[in-house]
Order: structure tokens, then C-alpha cells, then sequence
């Protein structure tokens, strides 16, 4: 484990067919870090979730997981560091969000007896903390869109991780459930020193919730550090080729974008 | 497992074997009730009871009866949990366990021993169960390869093959039929499925590889909900997608094949009684695999029963009474929830 990374990218290229989606990228992240992937559409962000999180073995070059080679570990191992949440998901059959919050034990979970008593605590507790209990017994596809994105949370938090991996967390909600998850995010960060990497659409967002961001560009990554550092003007004109203006956010001081349009 | 669903599966236990009392006492000759519980409980270990029953009575029971009753009710167990297996597995709500493949080779298998003018019998199995076995796993094992994409085995592909190598196969068998003349009304009726072919012989090798089946996709009942949330997910909650995949179709194609060669192709039994089972106990694999199985064993148990009763001393195909009271119960079902069926 170098410089005390508990998740770390080296120099790691893939593609699907021809041509590189992911070029030479390194990352790492220490223990307490919350950080934002941002980049435009195509610009690589989930495919470095899915192969930072081991679903997809990269071309060439090494994820290293608490010191380990992420290619040698298995699922189950690397469920009990690593959760996911996905942009969206499917769920087959009326689980009650009680039952889809226990998959996250999978991993702790012995295969023949199910769930112990200690699975159904951690159960509550993550549920508590997020504060769906009132869900408990609802079927998860009945629900709206914000109160997935909470399950799905949730699911992953009962899985006890050291690292959260998240696509997207807020990009079909309201306003006010895209704050509710980003609290909650930085809240786990603060309080339990949870590990945290979302890739951001909104840059404002990002800019308000994440202590670092990591701006990829076809592939590469272009630009890593503060918001101060990372969101700056010429950086979003060159990559996402549009004109904006960065202002300090009102009452926290990080920067703020507004869109420049064309002249009309 | 939870202590609601011990007792759901000792209660569908309890209604099962009376199903099966009942099953064996009635036919031509009726033997009660009460005289096919006493005997059967004399043949358990450590319990003495002196016969009430004539010898006639017991030769149909234990030699005539039993076999085809125990017949039914592994047939019917085996194929409600191979539905479940699939149908969680390929995320297919119209995933049968005949679904990729084994129902074209089983059939093609059957079909070429029935007119091979050859007789041969190994362990009380005659040709034709045992070409239905090897048929139906081999057409698995060709479908699987066709649609192995590098590392994975995407669900499309899948029923792609499946679809595509069943239909190879039913044409191939159709050719056969054209040309078998006198054949052809033996293998019509294999392909509608019976259970009058049960023998002890046999069921003592296929019951055993039915309930090993079972117990070992038990194993996997956690996966199979945790596969309820997709691959990727799956993956990402700990299950190794890929390798847990290949196992699970071995098993239900095991499941299957061990099925068909005891029946001939039973229709509609693995495809509704997994929905009837996710309508009752919901969707929890821990519950769901064991309960379907025994709802499908009683099911079959009970058509079978009314198969031979019905149009007595004449006998009804299993697959007519499988789908004529089975397909109303489940649409009653269906419209009764006051939920949308979410599968």
C-alpha cells in the first residue's frame, strides 16, 4: 500500500473493443476522502467506477484494494470493502425494501443459514440512520424516485463498507432529495470516515459536497484537487466547451458556475 | 431461515403427504383411506402394525400405486424448483425449465429410442428415459456454448440459443415422426408426458439425484435474490455472477432431464407453479425454492390423480389436467392480489 491509498488505480488503460475509453489512469484514495468524478457524457467516469470496483478487469495496469491486487480477490471479499450504487436498478420481483436492504449482507451472511440476528441489527441500524424505516415493509417497486435512491443507499450501507462507490446519485431526483443524498453522503463521510467517489453531473453540486474532485476528459485525467483548483474557467471551457462564469457560492465560498450563453 | 417459514413448509409438508395417502388409495380398486395410512406406516422403520389390509390390497398400493404416485410427486418437486431456478436466473417471467433446450432434446432422445427396434434396460431404466436424460443435457450443453460470449453467458443470448436449438431440434423430431408409421403414437404421447411409467428401479436412482439437485440449489437461494437486482448488482453485493450462473444452469438442467425421464415432457407444471408459489409466499428464494417444490409435487400428486379418474378405466394425458385446472387457479390468482404482480 503506498502513501496509505486504500483503493488505488495505476496507470490503468481499458477499452471495450478498439480504441482506449480509460488512458494511464492513476488515483488513489485515502481513508476519509469524498471525492467527485466529474467529466462530460462518454468521458469515462462509469466505466472507471465499474473497474475501480472490480466489476471490469482492466487492460493493463493495477486496482489495489487495502494493499491487495483487486484481480485476485474475490467478490465476496471485495463486497465486504467496496459497495456500489448504481445510477439505476432494475429490481426483479416485489422485495419489500426490509428484504432488498438484507441483500447488502450477502456478503457477511453464512450461505446456508441466511440471516443472523447481527445481520437484522445491522439491518436497523443502517435503516435507521438513513431514516427509512417507515419503508420497511413497502414493496421497493412501488416507490418514487428518492426514496429508491435512499434504499439503494442503504443496501450498500449494510454491507458495512470502507469504501462507497456511487454513479450518479442524484440525477433523477428533486432538488430536495439531490440534497437529502448528498447530506446523508457527507454526513457518513464526517461521521464514520466512510471512503466516498460519486461521479457528478451537476459541477455545483459537486463543488458544494465533495473536499476534492477528479476531472476526467476521454479517458484522462485532466485535472485533480479542491474545486478551487479543479473548476476553474478555462478547464470547463476546454473540456465541456462551454462558457461560464465562476463566482464564490454565497454563504460557503466554493465556487459557483453560471452558464455563459452564446449571444443571442 | 425464519421460524413463519419453517412452519409454511411443514404445513405444505403435511398437506402433501396426505395428498399422496389420498392419491394412492383411490383408483379401480379403492382401498381406504385410513387402511393406505396404517400401511404405509408399517413399512417405516421401528413401528409394528399388524396388517388390516388383504395381500391383493397391498400389491396395488406398494407395486402399482406407490411407484406412480412417488413418480408424480418427484416429477412435479423437481420441475417447480427447476422453474424457480430459471426464472430467477434469466429474469424471464416465461422462463420454463424446458426453456433452453432440454425439452427439444429430451424429446429428439425419446423419439430416436422409441423407434430404434432394439430393447434395452439398465437399472430397470429402458432405452428410452435414459436417450430423454443424455438428450436433454447434451441440447444444454450445446445451447450454453453457443451462447458463452468470452467470459460471460449474457441472458439474451441464451434464449436465443435456447429458442433456436429447440426449434432445430423439434423439426429434426417432427422428420422422425413423419417417417416412424407405427411409432408415431407412442412418441406423440411421450411428448404429452405420463407418470404411468413409474418404477421403483428407477425412482430409486432419480429420486436421490432430484433431492441432491435441490438440496444444492438451496445453497444458492441468497444468490438467486441477490441476482433479483441485475448482474452488475449482483456482483457488487459479493456473488461471482458468472461462475454462480453455469452452476445454477447445471442444476436445473440436472433437475429437468432427471424429470423428463421419468414423465416425458410435463408441461405447464415448472412454468406456473413458480408464480403461484411467489403469489402465496413472495419472493424470498429461502421460502420460495422449497415451498414451489412442494406445491409442485402436490400439484402434480393431485392431476395425476384426476388423470387416472376422470374418464376411468380410460386415462387423461397429466398435461390436459395440469393446464385445465391449473391455468384458472392461476389466473384467479393473478386477479385476486389487489397488487400489480411485480416479478
Amino acid at each position: 500500500m503506498s502513501e496509505g491509498y486504500i483503493l488505488e488505480a495505476r496507470g490503468v488503460d481499458f477499452s471495450y473493443y478498439d480504441g482506449l475509453v480509460i488512458k494511464g489512469v492513476s488515483l488513489g484514495l485515502k481513508k476519509g476522502d469524498i471525492v467527485g468524478l466529474i467529466g462530460p457524457n462518454g468521458s469515462g467516469k462509469t466505466t472507471l467506477l465499474r473497474i475501480l470496483s472490480g466489476f471490469m478487469p482492466p487492460k493493463s495496469g493495477s486496482i489495489c484494494l487495502s494493499g491487495r491486487d483487486l484481480g485476485q480477490m474475490s467478490r465476496r471479499d471485495i463486497a465486504r470493502l467496496i459497495a456500489v450504487v448504481p445510477q439505476e436498478l432494475e429490481m426483479l420481483f416485489s422485495f419489500s425494501v426490509w428484504e432488498m436492504v438484507m441483500m447488502g449482507r450477502t456478503p457477511h451472511a453464512p450461505r446456508l443459514l441466511g440471516a443472523r440476528r447481527g445481520d437484522r441489527e445491522v439491518v436497523e441500524r443502517v435503516m435507521e440512520r438513513v431514516g427509512i424505516q417507515y419503508l420497511a415493509q413497502r414493496p421497493f417497486q412501488e416507490l418514487s424516485g428518492g426514496e429508491r435512491q435512499k434504499v439503494i443507499v442503504t443496501m450498500a450501507l449494510a454491507q458495512e463498507p470502507d469504501i462507497l462507490l456511487l454513479d450518479e446519485p442524484t440525477v433523477h431526483l428533486d432538488i430536495n432529495h439531490q440534497v437529502e443524498v448528498l447530506e446523508l453522503l457527507r454526513r457518513l463521510n464526517r461521521e464514520s470516515g466512510l471512503t466516498v467517489l460519486a461521479t457528478m453531473h451537476d459541477l455545483n453540486l459537486a463543488a458544494l459536497y465533495f473536499d476534492n474532485l477528479v476531472l476526467l476528459n476521454e479517458g484522462e485525467i485532466v485535472s485533480h484537487g479542491t474545486p478551487e483548483e479543479v473548476l476553474q474557467e478555462a478547464n470547463i471551457r476546454r473540456v465541456f466547451e462551454a462558457s461560464v462564469e465562476i463566482q464564490k457560492h454565497p454563504t460557503l465560498g466554493v465556487p459557483h458556475m453560471v452558464i455563459l450563453p452564446p449571444p443571442r | 431461515m425464519a421460524k413463519r417459514s419453517l412452519i409454511v413448509l411443514a404445513l405444505l409438508g403435511g398437506v402433501l403427504i396426505l395428498g399422496v395417502v389420498l392419491a394412492a388409495s383411490l383408483g379401480a380398486v379403492v382401498v381406504p383411506f385410513d387402511q393406505v395410512a396404517r400401511l404405509l406406516l408399517s413399512r417405516l422403520p421401528g413401528v409394528d402394525l399388524s396388517p388390516t389390509w388383504s395381500e391383493g390390497e397391498e400389491a396395488i398400493i406398494l407395486q402399482i400405486r406407490l411407484p406412480r404416485v412417488t413418480a408424480a410427486l418427484v416429477v412435479g418437486l423437481a420441475l417447480a424448483a427447476a422453474g424457480v431456478i430459471f426464472q430467477g436466473l434469466l429474469r424471464n417471467p416465461m422462463a420454463d425449465p424446458y426453456i433452453i433446450g432440454t425439452s427439444g432434446g429430451a424429446a429428439l432422445g425419446a423419439t430416436v429410442a422409441l423407434l430404434l427396434p432394439v430393447q434395452i434396460v439398465w437399472y430397470g431404466f429402458t432405452l428410452v428415459p435414459l436417450a430423454a436424460f443424455v438428450g436433454a443435457l447434451a441440447a444444454v450443453l450445446v445451447v450454453y456454448n453457443l451462447a458463452r460470449v468470452g467470459p460471460r453467458t449474457p441472458v439474451t443470448t441464451l434464449l436465443l440459443a435456447g429458442f433456436a436449438v429447440s426449434s432445430m431440434l423439434a423439426a429434426v423430431m417432427s422428420f422422425l415422426m413423419m417417417l416412424s408409421g407405427t411409432g408415431l403414437r407412442r412418441i406423440i404421447l411421450w411428448t404429452m408426458g405420463g407418470l404411468g411409467g413409474g418404477r421403483w428401479e428407477q425412482l430409486l436412482i432419480v429420486t436421490p439425484l432430484i433431492l441432491l439437485g435441490m438440496g444444492w440449489s438451496y445453497l444458492y437461494a441468497g444468490d438467486l435474490n441477490a441476482l433479483a437486482l441485475g448482474e452488475e448488482q449482483a456482483a457488487y453485493v459479493g456473488v461471482p455472477v458468472e461462475r454462480r450462473k453455469v452452476t445454477l444452469l447445471i442444476l436445473g438442467s440436472l433437475l429437468t432431464a432427471a424429470a423428463v425421464s421419468v414423465s416425458g415432457l410435463v408441461g405447464f407444471v415448472g412454468l406456473v407453479i413458480p408464480h403461484v408459489a411467489r403469489l402465496i409466499f413472495g419472493p424470498d428464494h429461502r421460502l420460495l425454492l422449497p415451498a414451489a417444490a412442494l406445491l409442485g409435487g402436490l400439484f402434480l400428486v393431485l392431476s395425476d390423480l384426476l388423470a387416472r379418474l376422470l374418464l376411468a378405466p380410460a386415462e387423461l394425458p397429466v398435461g390436459v389436467i395440469t393446464a385445465l385446472v391449473g391455468a384458472p387457479f392461476f389466473i384467479y390468482l393473478l386477479r385476486r392480489s389487489k397488487r400489480e404482480y411485480g416479478f
